[in-house]
């Protein structure tokens, strides 16, 4: 009897919901907390201890300039991997070997803002080799090896002001693309009045090669481009492999007050350029080599010290009519994001200023191309109709949509900044079906396993810029929140939310299997290739060549050898080159000494690496582990005795013999 | 009808909490049963050849090969000697007469997968206690171990 009562009473909630939910839909559905409840939510996101996560996530530093690594979806902080940023919990930028990663053509430069990790790319999937991300600032892609997690390479942009539409790389790990998002002057250092914008001042879209074999980068070209900012770009994937897309804004070329003077247009221009033909009209000889000067810095062997690389030139390609490898497709207004679906025939703009979301055909853009169907033409780079390539236009996706992700099911997900929140929209009638809440102000959003020919689309990771109330205070500066939603199900479902480090922008994230089969555990010390690596203990020893002191040193647990040292004299630059003789997982030593300017070095199990130490004061000086690794960790420690410049005690060092 | 609710939440509680404790008490009245050594969870073989990859005799040629007793002594100089003299004790035990104490067998094992021998044998238990220090895995291959043999019978033959 009871029974059946709530039984009918639950048919009648059941048929209000539907009754109320299909009221929404059609009015265009107002955000909701969607918050689904709070056991399932954490169930779906509980991962018992020990047991791992099914995703990495790897989230840009911002402007820490790092990329931080995360399990989901608990939302476990793995590592921050340090890459345009020194750090001094590990060493890099510090170290000797690493130091030379940080170098430009502006001298060494400590700091970055990172903003779009992509990984690379085989047909089209993720792969999980490598990592590529961008430094806004001084402008970069490095390299991140996904077996050691750690930068291994670092390659400067010439003509660049601002590298933000970067680093997208291309199905196949063709290229990975920058751009500048300033236009400058690109001859080299020129010294222009300001107001000389429109003249003087150009972008510049850069392709860069990459090796297949080592992900190694190589400056292939740059397509000189009129003065607008070049924001966002994403490579096309199937049909439109061939293609990458850059969003435009400032179309109206202004060079001060930008909020006001460069938001009159209605329409901005997406670039779409077929990177195959362009790299084609370089390869047959209509690229011009013009000078500028860029570092790329990289590893010769497995270990070592990076080395930079300084070039002095670069290929640049200019437009010319009849060349057909560049075109622009007027878009609304303003648009930051310009995103790809899986299939490669949608191309989506987040127009910040716009009050839908146009969607481009690709195939009605080349059928346009093909029936010439052009508005006009800027510096040789046509101009097609908006109405030959729009595909769709998304009717009320709230206020300022930025960013778009597919989940291959036929939906694509938004970021919409003021309004914050995210639409979910269908691909096939481009109408809104779900949106939801974001805490607060959403930029970026992810999907897992998203800007691929195949999304898992499991989760959805939202990125926003404030957490206001949304955690434990701790003052007045916050760190940036991160959402995790379940998207597996029609609407979309809130279930974690967490902070982050430094401003994440794009994020990306893989299935954990695709990079956990290839992690190294040590650095085999068979393939340790350090200049100065102590390979056997017993060559443990100091050297002196003039005021360059070389210490060769080995650790294991718990230990140091040499572990007494004197003869140091002030006045002398020391280098300690430690080498780690362990061969065990996670087995992990660093070095710290009294007074040194620098920050401890940590070393891994079989590398090595190196502290320099200018020391200005007579004394002893200790030193010791600063990585608790052993039962007697408290003991891995030793002296280095400084004298006098114009001291004669001779070099010594010893270890074992009080 | 509240108070038999209460009774059956005591009685689930009691329950519980037995169960745990039981648990808790049999676990502890296991390890307290275990003799220091562990010896019975091991075959005469692992008692005498070590815990390990090797699981059958190996045959020794009484002549000792030069090449392998080189690159023995190089493993040896990079990966063992760090924490092993050949005399005296560093912070792991001295290694010279170590053949004639121990099989090769025994030798290998323990490089191959020195943590089970420390946690379950008898003699690397007993190490341990003296040395305080678990001799970590450095990453050596089973062909590699069998160089390191060579390299100490090599040693121990010219002692």
């Amino acid at each position: 009897m009871k029974k059946d009562k709530t039984q009918k009473l639950r048919s009648l909630f059941v048929g209000i919901g539907l009754i109320a939910a299909a009221g929404l839909i059609l009015a265009g559905c107002p955000s909701q907390q969607g918050m689904m409840d709070t056991r399932d939510a954490a169930q779906k996101v509980y991962v018992a201890p020990g047991e791992h996560d099914e995703y990495y996530g790897f989230f840009s530093g911002g402007y820490s300039g790092q990329l931080s690594v995360w399990g989901l979806p608990s939302g476990r902080f793995l590592k921050v991997i340090p890459v345009f940023s020194q750090d001094p919990e590990t060493g890099y930028g510090y170290s000797e070997e690493t130091k030379p990663l940080l170098q430009t053509s502006y001298g060494f430069i400590p700091w970055d803002d990172s903003h779009h990790p992509h990984i690379s790319q085989t047909n089209g999937d993720a792969d999980g080799r490598w990592i590529y991300i961008n430094a806004n600032n001084t402008p970069r892609i490095a390299r991140i090896d996904l077996q050691t997690f750690e930068t291994k390479e670092i390659l400067e942009l010439p003509n660049t002001g601002g590298n933000h539409a970067s680093s997208f790389v291309t199905s196949n790990s063709e290229y990975v693309i920058g751009a500048t998002r300033f236009s400058i002057p690109y001859e080299m250092d020129l010294d222009v009045p300001i107001d000389s914008y429109s003249e003087e001042f150009r972008g510049a879209l850069s392709f860069i090669e990459l090796d297949s074999e080592t992900g190694m980068m190589n400056m292939g070209f740059q397509i000189i481009v009129p003065p607008y900012n070049y924001d966002l770009g994403r490579a096309g994937k199937g049909v439109s492999e061939d293609w990458v897309f850059f969003t435009t804004y400032n179309t109206e070329e202004a060079h001060t007050m930008l909020e006001v003077n460069a938001s009159r247009n209605d329409k901005d221009y997406i670039a779409a350029v077929n990177w195959r033909r362009a790299a084609e009209l370089v390869r047959n000889g209509h690229g011009e080599t013009m000078s500028a000067e860029y570092y790329h810095n990289y590893y010769e062997g497995n270990q070592g010290f990076a080395i930079n690389d300084v070039k002095d030139q670069v290929t640049v390609l200019t437009p010319e009519d009849g060349q057909e490898f560049i075109y622009f497709l007027p878009t609304p207004k303003s648009p930051h994001g310009v995103d790809i679906d899986p299939t490669g025939e949608y191309i989506a703009a987040g127009g910040k200023l716009a009050t839908v979301i146009p969607v481009h055909s690709f195939s009605r853009m080349i059928e346009a191309i093909e029936n010439r169907d052009f508005e006009g033409n800027v510096e040789n780079i046509p101009i097609l109709s908006y109405d030959a390539t729009i595909a769709g236009e998304v009717e009320n996706p709230g206020l300022g949509p930025l960013h778009t992700e597919f989940d291959g099911r036929g939906y694509a997900y938004t970021s919409v900044y003021i309004s914050s929140e995210i639409v979910k929209w269908s691909l096939e009638t481009f109408e809104v079906v779900d949106r939801i809440d974001a805490y607060y102000s959403i930029g970026h959003l992810m999907i897992t396993g998203g800007d691929t020919k195949n999304p898992d689309a499991r989760y959805l990771v939202g990125l926003t810029k404030t957490a206001k109330d949304r955690y434990l205070p701790t003052g007045p500066k916050q760190n940036h929140p991160a959402q995790l939603y379940d998207i597996s199900g029609d609407r979309m479902e809130l279930l974690l939310d967490f902070p982050t480090i430094g401003e994440p922008h794009y994020a990306q994230a893989i299935r954990a299997d695709k990079i956990t089969q290839n992690v190294k555990q040590i650095y085999e010390m068979e393939e340790n290739d350090h200049p100065h690596a102590l390979l056997r203990i017993a060559d443990n020893r100091v050297e002196r060549d003039g005021d360059v002191v070389r210490i060769y040193m080995g650790s294991t647990r718990s230990h140091f050898r040499p572990d007494n040292i004197e003869g140091i004299r002030v006045g002398d630059t020391v280098y300690i080159h430690l080498t780690n003789l362990e061969q065990e997982w996670d087995v992990v030593h660093g070095i710290a000494v009294k007074g040194a300017q620098n920050s401890e070095i940590l070393v891994a199990p079989g590398q090595t690496k190196t502290l320099k130490w200018e020391p200005t004061r007579t004394g002893i000086y200790p030193f010791y582990c600063t990585a608790f690794c052993s039962a007697l960790h408290q003991e891995m420690q030793g002296y280095i005795r400084v004298s006098a410049a114009d001291s004669d005690v001779s070099l010594a060092w010893r270890t074992g013999t009080n | 009808m509240t108070s038999i609710k209460n009774l059956l939440t005591t009685f689930i509680f009691l329950v519980l909490a037995f169960s745990l404790t039981a648990c808790g008490g049999e676990e502890r009245a296991d390890r307290a049963s275990q003799p220091d050594t562990q010896e019975e969870g091991l075959t005469e073989f692992e008692l005498e050849h070590g815990i390990g990859p090797i699981t059958e005799r190996i045959t020794l040629d009484d002549e000792l090969d030069p090449e392998k007793i080189e690159k023995g002594r190089n493993i040896y100089e990079m990966k063992c000697e760090m924490c092993h003299n050949m005399q005296g004790r560093m912070v792991g035990p001295p290694l010279a007469g170590v053949t004639e104490t121990r099989t090769p067998e025994f030798i290998m094992n323990f490089i191959l997968n020195p943590r089970e021998n420390i946690d379950r044998h008898p003699i690397g238990q007993a190490l341990l206690r003296e040395y305080l220090t678990q001799m970590p895995y450095q990453n050596v291959s089973e062909e590699d171990a069998r160089a390191l043999v060579e390299f100490m019978r090599d040693y121990d033959a010219n002692l």
